[in-house]
Order: C-alpha cells, then sequence, then structure tokens
C-alpha cells in the first residue's frame, strides 16, 4: 500500500509511513555521502576555493571584501550547490537505482523530498563551514545571528528543492554538466537577491530589512517545494 | 513527365504568405507612423517655460511595448501547450510549445533591447540592475534560454517533451512577477506604471501603439505558423526515419531467417 492510496482505492493519509519513506531515501543519500565523502572532500574546498579566489580578484581591500561578503558567500554557495545536485541526481542513474526506487512502491512525493532533504543537510553543512570562511577571510561581524540562520536555512530549502526538481530533469542527459547550470541558476536568481539582502542586514553591512528579504525567501522555499514535488513525480514517470 | 511542384517545398502555404505579405506592409506602416506621423513627447513646463519629456526616445515605446505583451502571450500559449503535452502527451502539444517557446524568446531578446535603447536617454543608462520587471524579465529570457538549450539535447523525444513541458511550467511563473513589478515593488522600479490601462495616452499615439499590436501580433503569428511547419516536418522525418530503420531490421532479420531456412535445406539436400 502507497501511503496515501488503500487497495480499497479509498484514500488514506499514512503520515508516519510516508515520513519513514522520505527518511529513508534522505538516509540513503547521505549515507551514499558519508562512505563516498565528495562534499567534505571536493564540494566545500571548492565553495572556499571561490570564497578565496574572490578574496585575491578583489585585492584583499577590506572594505570591498565587507561590502561584498554576502554577495560573495552566496555565489559560491549556489556554484557549490550545483555540484551537490549533480552528484544527487547520478545516484539515480547507476545500475537501474530509480526504476528499483519505482517499483519498491515509494511514493515519488517522499523521494522527492528525501533527496531534497539530503541535499539540504548538505547545503547547510556547507554553508555553515563558509560562515567560518567569512568570518575567518573577510573578517565579518554577525550581528543578528537568528536573522542569519534563518535566511540560511530557508535559502538552503529554496536550492535543495529546485536543484533536485532541475536535476532529475537534467539527469540521463549527455550534456547535463552543461545543461543543469543553464537550466537552474536563473531559477535560483530570486534566492541569490533576497538571500544576500537578508545576509546584508544579519552582517551589518548595509541597511535594509532583512526579515522583508527573509519572507520573500520563505515565500520562494514554499514555492520552490509545491512546484518540485508536484513536477518530479511527472519527471520520475519517464 | 512533369516535374516536382516546387510551391511545396518549404513552410510557406497561400495563406501563411498573405499572413507574411500583411505583417511586412503593417510593420512598414508602423515605421511610418511611429518614426515620421506621429510628434515627439516634448512638453513645456508651467512656470519655466523649460522643455522635457521623452522627445524622440518615446518612438521606441511603439516598438517596445506592443513586443512585451506579445513576450507575454507567446509564453502563454507555449505553457498552455507544455500543459497539454502532459496531459495529452501528443505531437501537436509539444511542437506548438517549442514554436511559442521560440518565438517568445527572439521577443524577449527584442523587448531586453529596444528597452536598453529607449532607456538610454531616458533614464540615461543602458541597464539598471535596480530595476525590478527589467531584472524578472531577464531572469525570464535565461529561463527560456535554458529550455531551449533542454530542446537541442539528443533524447527520446518524448521523454524530452515532457520535461521541457515542466521547465516551461516553471518559467511562465516569472511572468506574473514581471506583470506586477511595477505595483508590488513601485520604489524599486523606473518603470511606470501601465499608461495604456489608465488611458493616459490618446488620438495618433494611442492608434499608433495599437497599430503596433498588430503589425507585430502579424509578425508573431507568422513565425508561429512557420516554426511550428518546421517542427512538425521534424518530427514527421524522425518518424520517417524510425520506420526506415524498423524495416531494415525487420529485413534483416526475415533475411537471416531465410538464409537459415535454405542452409537447413541444404543440409538435407547435401548429407556431407
Amino acid at each position: 500500500m502507497t501511503p496515501l492510496a488503500s487497495m480499497s482505492g479509498r484514500p488514506v493519509v499514512d503520515v508516519r509511513r510516508f515520513l519513514v519513506d522520505v527518511r529513508l531515501v534522505a538516509g540513503r543519500d547521505l549515507w551514499i555521502e558519508a562512505r563516498s565523502r565528495v562534499v567534505v572532500a571536493q564540494v566545500v574546498p571548492f565553495a572556499l576555493l571561490v570564497l578565496i579566489l574572490f578574496g585575491f580578484a578583489l585585492d584583499a581591500d577590506q572594505r570591498t571584501l565587507d561590502t561584498f561578503a554576502p554577495g560573495l558567500f552566496w555565489v559560491a554557495v549556489l556554484f557549490s550547490a550545483l555540484l551537490a545536485v549533480h552528484r544527487s541526481a547520478r545516484l539515480e542513474q547507476s545500475d537501474g537505482t530509480l526504476d528499483a526506487l519505482r517499483m519498491s512502491g515509494l511514493a515519488p512525493l517522499a523521494l522527492f523530498l528525501g533527496k531534497a532533504t539530503a541535499v539540504f543537510v548538505q547545503l547547510l553543512a556547507l554553508e555553515a563551514v563558509l560562515v567560518g570562511g567569512l568570518l575567518v577571510f573577510y573578517g565579518v561581524e554577525v550581528e543578528d545571528p537568528v536573522l542569519l540562520i534563518v535566511a540560511g536555512v530557508l535559502a538552503g530549502a529554496t536550492v535543495a528543492s529546485a536543484g533536485t526538481l532541475y536535476g532529475a530533469l537534467a539527469s540521463g542527459l549527455g550534456v547535463r554538466e552543461t545543461l543543469l547550470p543553464i537550466l537552474l541558476l536563473p531559477v535560483l536568481a530570486p534566492v541569490l537577491i533576497s538571500a544576500t539582502r537578508a545576509f546584508d542586514d544579519a552582517l551589518g553591512v548595509a541597511a535594509v530589512d532583512g526579515w522583508a528579504w527573509t519572507g520573500l525567501l520563505a515565500a520562494t522555499a514554499l514555492v520552490a517545494t509545491v512546484v518540485g514535488a508536484l513536477a518530479h513525480g511527472v519527471l520520475i514517470e519517464d | 513527365m512533369a516535374g516536382p511542384d516546387k510551391r511545396r517545398d518549404g513552410t510557406g502555404s497561400r495563406g501563411s504568405r498573405l499572413l507574411g505579405a500583411g505583417a511586412l506592409v503593417s510593420v512598414a506602416a508602423l515605421i511610418v507612423l511611429a518614426f515620421v506621423a506621429t510628434d515627439a513627447d516634448v512638453r513645456t513646463h508651467p512656470t519655466t517655460g523649460e522643455e522635457f519629456g521623452q522627445f524622440d526616445a518615446v518612438r521606441m515605446l511603439y516598438l517596445h511595448v506592443p513586443l512585451a505583451v506579445l513576450m507575454y502571450v507567446a509564453f502563454v500559449v507555449c505553457a498552455v501547450a507544455s500543459a497539454g503535452v502532459l496531459l495529452r502527451r501528443t505531437a501537436w502539444w509539444d511542437v506548438t510549445a517549442y514554436a511559442a517557446a521560440e518565438v517568445g524568446t527572439v521577443l524577449c531578446g527584442l523587448v531586453l533591447v529596444t528597452g536598453s535603447i529607449w532607456g538610454r536617454p531616458v533614464w540615461n543608462t543602458w541597464w539598471e540592475w535596480g530595476d525590478v520587471r527589467l531584472m524578472t524579465t531577464l531572469v525570464l529570457f535565461l529561463l527560456f534560454v535554458g529550455y531551449l538549450a533542454l530542446r537541442r539535447t539528443t533524447t527520446d523525444p518524448r521523454l524530452q517533451a515532457r520535461r521541457a513541458a515542466v521547465v516551461a511550467l516553471v518559467a511562465v511563473l516569472d511572468i506574473p512577477l514581471i506583470n506586477r513589478s511595477v505595483v508590488w515593488w513601485e520604489n524599486r522600479t523606473l518603470h511606470q506604471q501601465s499608461t495604456l490601462a489608465e488611458l493616459k495616452i490618446e488620438d495618433l499615439t494611442l492608434f499608433t501603439l495599437m497599430f503596433g499590436f498588430l503589425a507585430f501580433g502579424l509578425v508573431a503569428w507568422w513565425l508561429l505558423v512557420h516554426r511550428f511547419r518546421v517542427g512538425w516536418l521534424e518530427q514527421a522525418a524522425t518518424d520517417y526515419d524510425v520506420a526506415i530503420a524498423l524495416a531494415e531490421r525487420r529485413f534483416e532479420t526475415s533475411a537471416t531467417d531465410l538464409d537459415a531456412a535454405i542452409g537447413r535445406r541444404d543440409n538435407r539436400e547435401d548429407p556431407v
């Protein structure tokens, strides 16, 4: 029995079973990541490298680094997220894994949410390391840690949801490495703008209402999750 | 013996040629109306007597505004056809969606270019990063560039159609944002609110603007018809290639069976 329908055809919302499925998928992806350490060994160093290269490019001008730190942070997160999303989508391509998951009776929604949760957890870890990078390399100070955390979580949720959808969309194509950024980055443009403004406020870089931008981030996260959940099922029917 | 009918080559038909001729004449008339017949936007300050306004730059709006509205129409057609792809799963919807997306992307590019040319004398800049409507339009353009990139990938056509439909349906969510941006973020845009809806223009100015909708509407329709026919022929060519490949495979199989049968008979006839 799938979590949303009984044998008689009457809808039954078995939330507990559904959450177990989500946890199973997320746990599997995270377990594979823990074994392979791609995020730890490649994605996080890449993100730190991007931060450091921005420092070189801006000629280590402290005032410029302070001003642009939020934007550079989110550009580094988005570029690194592409690697994490690509990796997450590739897991389903090997050895007919997706076919096996489809035949296992797992709800498509649970598959989407599970995969998005795994990417989300990885992104949160990445953001935490990068905030450390900002503090160490750019010398910024956090003025509103709550705003920083809330904005980081909501932006991470949006990137994870949209990334999981577009990762599934580009998977199986010969040109997915080049196609995924072209498809995904424009979708994430609102996240880049909103999260940067929220971080501007949280880091005391600019006089903006960070919580208003965080509200926009919450709306974006909701839309990305709902659209992703609806569209992912259509894609994996292929 | 009569040769092949040359009139059947290409994607033209009597109707589309008439449409194309109408589009060409309309665009020529629009150029005369916009750049010759209408006046420049020059107003005089009541107290200082100083001249102000958009001057000749206003003529660009006779192109920019109709292009923008038709861009919306093309993308909405693409979205409806994409929904049709997911619900009906037929090639007709897919070819329509692809054609509308391509026409819409061209129109979107022209909207950005004409807007930029208009913005230089009026806003004193080619590009304004703080303008929400400009940014959301740029994002829409990039989203459909991604859509077209996806359409160029080589994969199973049915699979590609469904994936492209999802991308298009996500992309058109940007259209309400573009349209309402001047209201929702009125302090973060240099664009004015709808001049047309509030009927702030009249006479020949209004007529020229309306004529712009007609002229570019005919151009967009003509492009859509031809792009649809190209897409339909591509589909037919792909189906034809598949049918040929299948027939060849069947022929090879039956030839192998025939060889095997002959071989068995030969073996029976030749005991050695």
